[in-house]
């Protein structure tokens, strides 16, 4: 089941108002401490890492053969080349992957 | 409006161009991924124009496709919007020339390349004025709305997004943004920790909650991972997030 429509206008306005607060927080907020702890640092500084990792390994790992492979290709030419050089390496060889699994 | 803000609004639209040719093509794939996801174009534009901020708005779109609940959604935009706070933090203190309204404005837009963008050019000893960073960040907000409204337009004829890999590309974009963060203290361990666990989270308790728990395992790991005596970490551009 998809997210409704209405539903979908109020998450981006929520988003919206969240992540402003974060671009006009920080400054607020950080900026009355002298010091943060290099704990609280290093969990921000991993943050995206952490979050978008959780995005794509379930996919690469449970979804079958084609996924798993591509997934593995796109990581190696990340390896030396940019994002458009990854977007087109998922793109051609998921398809011709899951036309040879297929 | 002085000469010098003439020079200097100038001098950020032409700073910027790298950076719209750089993310012109995901604008344009987060407009068009968002229509097949189920959003409108209105919303694709909507989300575009508030929220502000790529990688996020790809988290978003996801989720909506998904058996998701809206308060995590909004939860995990904000977790990957997070890193912002870092941003404001640092570019505060440049900032201390412009008035309230002005900051307030300032803060919007800022995102990761306006903050890189800005960074490199307080090192290079030169002032951060309101019309080099407006010269900057209109052109780029400009060009994002519009692109989401292009790839909304024209996604609504791509029909079977299977057929061309286009489901792919989304997880393969992750994969891209997660591989820009590498040069991060403890990013392996994390990595394979938030990996690992979203893995065995999504075949155990099931989606939407592998997100959340594989995220928060991976944070957790650098918190504890961190020496309490170590240098702070440098906050660096994230590549691929216009």
């Amino acid at each position: 089941m998809d997210t409704a429509s209405s539903e979908i206008t109020w998450i981006i306005i929520a988003g919206a108002i969240l992540t402003y607060m974060a671009r006009f927080g920080g400054h607020v907020v950080l900026s009355r401490f002298k010091t943060v702890p290099p704990r609280v640092l290093a969990a921000l500084d991993a943050v995206p890492a952490a979050v978008m990792t959780t995005l794509f390994a379930p996919v690469a790992l449970t979804n079958g053969w084609p996924e798993a492979i591509a997934m593995g290709l796109v990581l190696l030419v990340g390896l030396r080349f940019n994002m458009t050089a990854m977007l087109i390496t998922a793109c051609v060889s998921i398809v011709a992957l899951r036309h040879l699994f297929g | 409006m002085t000469d010098a803000d003439r020079a200097d609004f100038l001098q950020g639209m032409k700073d910027c161009v790298p950076i719209i040719l750089g993310s012109v093509a995901f604008g344009i794939l987060f407009g068009a991924l968002a229509v097949e996801n189920g959003m409108s174009l209105y919303q694709a534009v909507l989300m575009s124009a508030t929220i502000y901020a790529g990688a996020s708005q790809m988290v978003g779109i996801e989720l909506f496709g998904s058996n998701v609940a809206p308060w995590l959604i909004v939860l995990s935009i904000f977790a990957v919007n997070f890193r912002h706070v870092l941003y404001s933090a640092t570019i505060g203190p440049r900032l201390k020339s412009f008035s309230f309204a002005k900051k307030a404005l300032a803060f919007f837009l800022l995102v990761d390349p306006q903050f890189a963008e800005s960074e490199r050019r307080a090192e290079r000893g030169k002032p951060i004025s309101f019309a080099w960073y407006l010269g900057m960040a209109i052109p780029i907000y400009c060009c994002w709305v519009t692109e989401a409204a292009i790839g909304a337009y024209f996604g609504k004829f791509i029909g079977d997004p299977t057929a061309y890999g286009l489901d792919f590309l989304l997880p393969a974009y992750f994969l891209g943004l997660v591989m820009g963060f590498r040069r991060r203290r403890n990013w392996l361990p994390v990595v394979l920790t938030s990996g690992a666990i979203s893995v065995i989270a999504y075949k155990t308790v099931g989606s939407p909650w592998h997100v959340s728990i594989g995220a928060i395992a991976g944070v957790l790991l650098a918190a504890i991972m961190a020496k309490p005596a170590s240098p702070e970490p440098v906050v660096d551009y994230e590549a691929g997030d216009a």
